[in-house]
């Protein structure tokens, strides 16, 4: 009942109001050795409104590249083409750079996979994050410092002022994570873009931040795209499922709908997890066919 | 060719780094041939038993023994180690990045002093499903899988009848992670195995165990049967909680969350 609701729900709001991020024949390549291009994002589209969109692959098969050309953070050497990419009515592929900058972090905003590595170990989780919102929207110090406060309350920190102070090597994985998801959102972005937010993590701690992801997320109304090799994790936590193999997308699925899927790939790939209350021995194997990647 | 079959028996583990203490006084007995899975999240202290069982870590005290042979290596020694060997979880970080796949089979047996290099090398390839022709290649040049199935090959070269498989799949994608299982579940039935393996993914341990043990913080919390496992006949409720959370997100389950909480903040 519930799920036809949502269902329902996303399709009027995605009449009613234009999408917030429109994506038409997004090509990624990188210059390959010996001459030429390897396109790892082959003609990539889709539209995303205010909901939680998953974009599911294996590695090597675009799903990162994706975000990443979305948010501008193509490697040098990358080339980025579309016919359409367009974020609230600006054409971010043509846009100024200092335009893109000023987006960056600010209305669109990326969660990465691995606080450990995606947090400056020399600043204070407190001065990182209030950098973050210094850059995007100017305030006192005094200000800054109490929505860095809120803003740690907000993704369920007990002791904000503790943790503000600390550095990243002093804190856990999820802890870390929490605070990158703090300096994400205090800018206050309408599409976040989580690359694997919770790969590095533990079950239990992953579930908890996933819970105050989602809160955020229906709390302030973004748009979420939520990047991930797990297909399981994927189809619990979105409304709707994009699978990548080899830079396509090779299937669109509501994610209430997953064990309906079509593509040989998604029933693949869903097919050899090992799960819990049904073992098979062996376990059956994708079989990878030259047409998929076609 | 498949050797004796040999245990590994446990007891009262404990080990300390620097007054920390990451395993406390962990117990549990491996039969021939068996396969045993340790669960728990990151700093339970599943890879330090892993570790002190090869000689990676230090025993602080407790009795680390293989059965099922006349005569049990000491641990630690040469002879220990020839019996007890350990796939480590990263395929990209514990093959050498200059040393071929050659060279990489050959260590261990310059090590132990096996000739017959040649056909060894060539028939550990082949037993994990590569060919000949990976002989020659340098990790860079290989695929994750590919480099988890060299990290098998240079474990099983010496062969060893207990394998220690720390994580063994956690960094390869779904579809490669079930060729790596099946892969190593033939290698078990082919050698009569004895598997120890450490992993977060409940799923995949009830896969390969008959039983396996949840740990917490160091500490032993139940040791439980697979076919229980599955059927949800766990005692403890840290298990309880481990086994939803790997179910997936649950937007409806708030108690699920207080429940992981309340267990986090123990």
């Amino acid at each position: 009942m519930t799920e036809v609701l949502t269902e329902v729900m996303t399709e009027v709001m995605t009449e009613v109001s234009p999408p917030l991020l429109t994506v038409q024949d997004l090509r990624v390549a990188y210059p390959a050795r010996g001459g030429g291009f390897n396109q790892v994002v082959r003609g990539v589209s889709f539209t995303l409104g205010r909901e939680r969109l998953g974009i599911v692959g294996e590695s090597g098969s675009g799903k990162s590249q994706t975000g990443r050309a979305i948010l501008g953070l193509t490697a040098p050497g990358g080339l980025v083409s579309a016919q359409t990419l367009q974020f609230s009515g600006i054409d971010l592929l043509h846009c100024p750079e200092a335009q893109r900058r000023s987006l960056r972090g600010g209305r669109i905003a990326m969660v990465l996979q691995d606080p450990k590595y995606s947090l400056s170990p020399v600043m204070r989780i407190g001065a990182q994050i209030s950098e973050t919102l210094q850059a995007h929207k100017p305030c006192s110090s005094a200000q800054a410092r109490q929505q860095v406060l809120d803003a740690l309350a907000a993704v369920g920190i007990e002791d904000p002022q503790r943790v503000s102070r600390l550095y990243p090597h002093e804190v856990s994985g999820g802890m870390g994570q929490r605070a990158m998801i703090a300096m994400m959102l205090i800018a206050g972005p309408e599409l976040l873009i989580a690359d694997e937010p919770t790969s590095a993590l533990d079950v239990t701690v992953q579930l908890q931040v996933l819970g105050i992801l989602d809160r955020l997320v229906s709390e302030r109304g973004m748009g979420l795209i939520f990047i991930s090799h797990d297909l399981r994790l994927v189809s619990t936590f979105c409304d709707r499922v994009l699978v990548m193999y080899a830079g396509r997308v090779v299937e669109e699925i509501a994610a209430a709908e997953l064990h309906n899927a079509r593509h040989p790939y998604t029933r693949g790939l869903l097919n050899c997890l090992p799960q819990l209350d049904a073992p098979r021995h062996p376990l059956p194997t994708l079989d990878r066919r030259p047409e998929w990647s076609a | 060719m498949s050797s004796p079959q040999t245990g590994v028996d446990v007891a009262d583990l404990s080990v300390v780094f620097d007054g920390f203490v990451a395993v406390d006084g962990v117990s549990f007995s491996v039969a021939p041939g068996e396969s045993f899975g340790i669960v728990g999240e990151s700093g339970s202290g599943k890879s330090t038993v892993l570790r002190a069982l090869c000689g990676l870590a230090p025993l602080s005290a407790g009795r680390v023994q293989l059965t099922g042979t006349h005569a049990p290596p000491e641990p630690g020694s040469p002879a220990w180690r020839r019996q007890v060997q350990m796939v480590f979880q990263d395929p990209y970080g514990s093959l050498h990045p200059r040393q071929t796949v050659d060279r990489i089979l050959a260590e261990p047996l310059a090590i132990h002093g096996i000739g017959d290099e040649q056909q060894r090398i060539e028939k550990a390839l082949d037993e994990v499903g590569l060919g000949a022709g990976f002989r020659f290649r340098y990790p860079h040049q290989l695929s994750g899988g590919q480099r988890q199935r060299i990290a098998i090959a240079r474990a099983l070269i010496l062969e060893p009848p207990v394998l220690l498989l720390d994580e063994p799949t956690s960094a390869l994608d779904a579809s490669v992670q079930a060729e790596v299982l099946n892969l190593l579940e033939a290698l078990r039935a082919r050698r009569g195995l004895s598997f120890i393996m450490v992993s977060h993914d409940l799923a995949v341990v009830t896969h390969l165990c008959e039983r396996l043990l949840v740990m917490q913080r160091g500490r032993a919390v139940e040791t439980v049967a697979a076919a229980d496992l599955a059927a949800h006949r766990v005692q403890s409720s840290y298990t309880q909680s481990l086994m939803r959370a790997s179910a997936g997100f649950s937007r409806s389950d708030v108690a699920l969350d207080d429940a992981v909480d309340a267990e986090l903040r123990r």
